[in-house]
């Protein structure tokens, strides 16, 4: 079996009296896709909030390819090969989709304390850069200004933002937010084409998202990991139909 | 509007601002010389301020304290002698740098409102510094004895020659903030002005970019301040005014944030409205005022984004 390239063991984060993760126990494994799924306000953003390193836990641990990252900035976590997508688009509205990327390769590829020669003219950045614009089908796009590109093309852009680093593990939040059907099934093929490729953790409202992608799916409720397993497997737990599937899944 | 088209119109610019002593002097106008000089200085300022406040997004309510750092690097040494201008313009700026290290340092930890008020907080903290110390003349200030000295090079006191250096000095800031912004190290500075979360998660922590950037702002600002004691033969403590932070501030609003060019034609339009409506009235600044609301209400990427139109 593949070795868990992130561990996270007690991680425990509290918001005044609400405890929004509840001694979280985790294990992602190299090169699968691992969804978590919950109802509203069971501490999903709050969790990815922790593993990218925007969040520091009142105590637990976060081991990333064996070492500990608890206390390390997100800036740092992203530079070990951690890279996010935010739920809410976040890309540089001003800035072209190549320039866009660049940013992301640049910030992989030697120190940016340099003042002189112009970052676009840098052949490296831009080809890596484009390269990764064709994986995500946004190859024609590249000159168009981030803030006129459709929702979906945005959406694909925050993937490729995540790619650039070339990380070792990419934590997708709500990759298919504010979707349509038809943009839902392009993102759903395009993540695809990263499955098994990439190890993926998938944050999804989108039960037919995570249903098609999901090697392993953890079920997370008032803050804590009810069930980890297989498809199959969850569909299967009782206590995650009681909990949570229910409706969505029995029918 | 395509960069060639741009570089021409800049070269326009830049002749026409060089035609301006033999111009001034054919209509035996001398006055001009001295007014266009003190607005290449102050563009020069409103430059630095720029590559903070337009390309960072740091809103700098301090910037004039580099102004007065410079000022009194070349007005210190000349009150003790030293006349040599290479050691003044260095102290000069290299001074005004580690000002802005230390202020940097700490204001660069918050953000909004308390940026603002922090750099506003530590400019106020020079200025009554200034205007405490009776040695270099208190709130009055002190006469300089002479202009700073480059024996061999460039006499100060022949008003072309200083005019040219000034405007040498400003397409020299000009092209290097140029280089500067384009650069890698410019990309990740607008990018957490852009986005600071997003930069933060593709690997940057923009606190050690912002600092470089401010310190940079500051080292080229303190130059001016060593233009501007030069150009005026004076040294006081209203160098360091807020209201000439807030001035900086409205050229760099007025000419554009976030162009290079933008801070030059702020700081013309400001200094050159200032001078013809205080020929006119005594009541300028009741006229001044609503035309600054107005051009920030309807020119939002200011004169820049009027003349240099980008075609998207």
């Amino acid at each position: 079996m593949n070795r868990n390239i992130l561990e996270v063991r007690g991680l425990t984060k509290s918001f005044g009296a609400l405890l929004a993760s509840d001694n979280v126990e985790l294990q992602v494994r190299e090169g699968e896709t691992h969804a978590i799924i919950g109802p509203n306000g069971a501490g999903k953003t709050t969790l990815i909030g922790q593993l990218a390193g925007e969040l520091r836990p009142d105590r637990g641990e976060v081991r990333f390819a064996g070492e500990d990252i608890t206390a390390l900035s997100a800036s740092e976590r992203a530079r070990k090969g951690l890279a996010r997508s935010f739920q809410i688009t976040s890309i540089y509205a001003d800035f072209s989709a190549l320039e866009n990327v660049m940013l992301a390769v640049q910030a992989h590829a030697g120190h940016s304390f340099r003042f002189w020669r112009a970052a676009r003219e840098e052949r490296a950045l831009r080809s890596a850069a484009q390269g990764v614009l064709e994986e995500v089908g946004l190859g024609a796009r590249a000159d168009t200004p981030g803030a006129t590109l459709a929702h979906g093309e945005q959406r694909a852009l925050e993937i490729a933002m995540a790619l650039a680093g070339r990380p070792r593990l990419m934590l997708l939040d709500e990759p298919v937010a504010g979707m349509g059907a038809e943009e839902t099934q392009r993102m759903i093929a395009l993540l695809a084409t990263l499955k098994g490729g990439k190890t993926i953790i998938l944050v999804e409202h989108d039960m037919d998202v995570v249903f098609s992608l999901a090697d392993r799916i953890s079920v997370l409720v008032y803050g804590r990991i009810i069930a980890s397993g297989t498809p199959a497997e969850i569909r299967a737990n009782p206590e995650v139909r009681r909990a949570y599937l229910g409706e969505e899944v029995a029918a | 509007m395509s960069s060639r088209k741009r570089a021409i119109v800049l070269a326009i610019g830049l002749l026409l601002l060089a035609a301006v002593p033999p111009v001034a002097a054919l209509f035996n106008q001398p006055f001009y010389l001295d007014l266009f000089r003190r607005i290449m200085v102050f563009a020069i300022a409103a430059a630095s301020l720029n590559l903070i406040l337009g390309y960072g997004g740091m809103i700098s309510f301090g910037h004039a304290a580099y102004l007065g750092v410079g000022g009194y690097a070349v007005g210190v040494l000349a009150h003790y002698g030293v006349y040599n201008g290479v050691l003044q313009w260095a102290l000069a700026i290299g001074a005004s740098a580690l000002v802005a290290l230390v202020i940097g340092a700490v204001s660069l930890r918050t953000s909004g409102v308390y940026f603002i008020m922090i750099t506003l907080a530590f400019t106020q903290m020079l200025y009554y510094l200034g205007i405490s110390i009776e040695e270099f003349g208190g709130d009055d200030g002190m006469r300089l004895a002479s202009k700073s000295r480059f024996v061999g090079f460039v006499d100060l006191n022949d008003a072309n020659a200083f005019y040219y250096l000034v405007l040498a000095i400003l397409v020299l800031v000009l092209f290097l903030g140029h280089r500067l912004v384009n650069s890698r190290f410019g990309m990740v500075i607008r990018a957490a002005r852009s986005n600071e979360a997003r930069t933060r998660a593709i690997g940057f922590s923009p606190y050690p970019y912002r600092l470089a950037a401010f310190v940079i702002a500051g080292a080229v600002c303190g130059l001016a301040g060593a233009l501007l004691v030069n150009h005026t033969d004076y040294l006081t403590p209203e160098f360091m005014n807020w209201t000439r932070s807030g001035e900086l501030m409205f050229m760099v609003i007025l000419g554009g944030m976030g162009s290079v060019a933008g801070p030059v034609l702020g700081a013309f339009a400001l200094l050159l409205l200032e001078d013809l409506l205080s020929g006119w009235t005594q009541h300028w600044q009741l006229v001044l005022g609503p035309l600054l609301v107005l051009s920030v209400l309807f020119f939002r990427r200011g004169l820049a984004g009027v003349i240099f139109r980008k075609n998207e």
